[in-house]
């Protein structure tokens, strides 16, 4: 079975382009174009260098003793947090901005959760000059407020949605309007494994150094390119993506999926699609959908920006359909309690996103000898806010 | 070329009998209230519409603008579904018969069923159906059969960013007409650049498609409507109607009054 994209856009049955006429000529472009451009030579090498000089890659991968002494296995952190603005995002955008110039776009749009995405993007239209404008669920902007001004510092223009549940979901219907009325200017970057082929396609394979680097990482530290597990949190799925890429085909290669179950799964408070969704269809591509026996698409919750999200990316879809991707859920208390955990174990303040991916150590059996690494997809600094505000409530020390 | 089915139904029929100033109302199902569907429906017939969009709201209406985005909300607050509506119509052909089209996002569809859905549209009466973001290949791989068998017209959209090629697959695929976005935007927008506009109207009248075509987007009252006209056989309009019946106290007296100030 293939786990990359076919040619219609589509992985098993889940994926393709459910875009109205008015953003098919855009969507055709970058599909006709994206393959092309990103693998020809002087792409790879401006992306390279720039992943190099301005993002501060290779990331490093860090072994993690304490942890591994706490689960009695071997725990390896692959540090994306330590990116330039404290997350993978950033990996993406540079590919887009490279390829945005490429398509001679003057204008750029994107959709943000956390912030994260939004500041990566803002952060690459300053280092290229282009104008951006940024939509932000109204509920995002305030939780994440540091965001917002980090982006507004880098002459961003951040835009409130505020529609609906006022977050991620609603954040992307405004970037698509937005790319609807000015189709010919401007290029829409979209910040996870979502959205109309070929945009799963085309961050995963930019968001794929991080498995690419695993492998090298691991090779030196302990002689094997290939670990037992690999684990990273979902929200759209972009570093999920990443860090599974290159194991997608090794069967030897566990991969573990953490979605967000806001206060519980059955609580009608949660974000863990693959246990409340069905197949249907959002932002343009068939996946599975929290929804309604309508087919409204349902408000989604986690105390994590970046995970409230009512779908998953359509690979993630698939690698949970065909078994080969494991998918847990986490709650906000327990990733919360996690991000706790995690600081004073090893030093290192994870973000909510991330936490989630931590939380899930506690409900896998890993032998001593398993190799496992874990995507830390970006720093906790953006949550203190929230960190501050729940602490009396999760942790009771 | 063309292996399609010519259809019978009174979408067929209009363009057949009428060549021009065809007036298409959309609305959108469920709102303002929720059993305000038929009364809307009835009129509109009364006062001469040729044809009549409904509406299926959607969570996440992203072709539209703030107008249709609220009419949506309001409607699935007041407990719209596909379903529900389908049964609000389920008579409909006793008291009107203007051609029906529906108009939706995928989503709603696929979950009622596809299949389902163009079978109980078909049977009740419905004449064609539009579904913004439903890919052409898709529509022509898994349901043009279905669609012709059960004589529902599928109206294709373009817009000015359309390619000639594309402009040839939309045409080859649609039946009934094909629905021209007058420009690049969201619905209810103010239009921009009318030269643009009009080379872009008239490219498309002299580029000999096997369709009629109505116009759709930005149409809100005489001189838009009758513009469009000059360039197609007839215009949709949306917003400005949504936008009217939102502050209406009695539309069995403004629907009338509305759509007399259309045709001027
Ligand atoms: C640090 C971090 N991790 C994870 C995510 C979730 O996105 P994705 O699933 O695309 O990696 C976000 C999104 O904002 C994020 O900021």
């Amino acid at each position: 079975m293939s786990y990359q994209v076919d040619s219609n856009g589509y992985y098993g049955t889940f994926g393709g382009a459910y875009v109205p006429e008015m953003l098919f000529p855009n969507v055709e472009e970058l599909r006709q174009q994206y393959m092309d451009i990103i693998f020809e030579e002087t792409f790879q090498e401006e992306f390279h260098q720039l992943l190099r000089d301005y993002v501060g890659r290779p990331t490093p991968l860090f072994f993690a003793q304490r942890l591994s002494d706490k689960y009695n296995t071997s725990i390896y952190l692959k540090r994306e947090d330590l990116c330039h603005t404290g997350a993978h995002k950033i990996n993406n955008t540079i590919g887009q901005i490279i390829l945005a110039k490429r398509l001679n776009k003057k204008r750029i749009i994107a959709e943000t959760g956390a912030g994260q995405h939004g500041v990566a993007t803002a952060t690459a239209c300053a280092l290229m000059g282009l104008e951006c404008i940024v939509y932000m669920g109204e509920v995002d902007m305030a939780r994440q407020k540091l965001n917002v001004e980090r982006m507004r510092m880098m002459g961003a223009e951040v835009r409130p949605a505020k529609t609906g549940s006022r977050t991620l979901k609603d954040a992307t219907n405004e970037a698509l309007r937005d790319w609807i009325n000015n189709p010919v200017d401007t290029h829409y970057i979209i910040g996870s494994v979502v959205g109309p082929h070929p945009y799963p396609d085309l961050v995963a394979k930019l968001q794929s150094v991080i498995s690419e680097e695993i492998q090298m990482q691991l090779m030196e530290k302990v002689g094997s390119p290939d670990p037992d597990y690999v684990i990273a949190c979902v929200g759209g799925g972009s570093n999920a993506a990443g860090a599974f890429y290159h194991y997608l085909d090794n069967p030897n290669v566990q991969l573990i999926a953490v979605e967000a179950a806001g206060k519980g799964v059955h609580s009608g408070y949660s974000a863990a699609t693959t246990y409340l969704g069905k197949p249907g269809v959002l932002h343009g591509s068939k996946t599975l959908l929290m929804q309604t026996d309508d087919g409204q698409v349902v408000e989604p919750h986690s105390i994590s920006a970046g995970l409230d999200y009512p779908g998953i990316g359509p690979m993630h879809a698939h690698l949970f359909d065909s078994g080969r991707g494991k998918f847990y859920s986490v709650t906000d208390e327990e990733a919360f309690k996690a991000a706790f955990m995690i600081s004073r174990t090893e030093g290192i303040i994870p973000a909510l996103e991330t936490a989630h991916a931590f939380a899930v150590l506690d409900n896998i059996r890993f032998e001593p000898t398993d190799i496992v690494v874990i995507n830390v997809s970006g720093r906790g600094d953006k949550d203190l806010q929230t960190y501050i505000q729940f602490k009396d409530e999760y942790i009771k020390d | 070329m063309s292996t399609s089915v010519v259809l019978s139904n009174r979408i067929i029929q209009l363009f057949e009998n009428k060549k021009e100033n065809i007036l298409n109302i959309y609305f959108t199902a469920g709102f303002p209230h929720l059993e305000d569907t038929v009364p809307i429906i009835k009129s509109l017939a009364a006062a001469g519409v040729d044809l009549i969009e409904i509406g299926m709201p959607y969570s996440d209406p992203v072709a539209d603008g703030p107008i249709i985005q609220e009419s949506n909300m309001v409607a699935l607050d007041n407990g719209m579904t596909v379903k529900k509506l389908l049964d609000q119509l389920k008579d409909i052909r006793k008291e009107v018969s203007v051609p029906i089209l529906l108009m939706g996002y995928i989503n709603p569809v696929l979950q009622y069923g596809i299949e389902a859905f163009v079978r109980d549209s078909s049977a009740i009466g419905i004449d064609g159906v539009i579904l913004p973001d439903l890919p052409m290949e898709e529509y022509e791989r898994h349901y043009k059969k279905l669609f012709e068998e059960n004589n529902l017209s599928f109206i294709g959209l373009i817009t000015p960013n359309t390619s000639e090629k594309r402009l040839a697959t939309i045409d080859r695929l649609s039946t009934g007409f094909i629905y021209m976005v007058s420009t690049n935007s969201t619905t209810g927008n103010e239009s921009k650049s009318t030269q643009a506009v009009d080379q872009y109207f008239q490219r498309i009248q002299a580029s000999g498609l096997v369709n009629p075509r109505l116009i759709g987007f930005n149409i809100k009252d005489h001189t838009t409507f009758a513009h469009a006209c000059s360039f197609a056989q007839g215009a949709i309009i949306g917003s400005a109607f949504i936008k009217m019946i939102r502050q209406s106290d009695n539309i069995h007296r403004d629907i009338p009054s509305f759509v007399k100030n259309i045709r001027g």
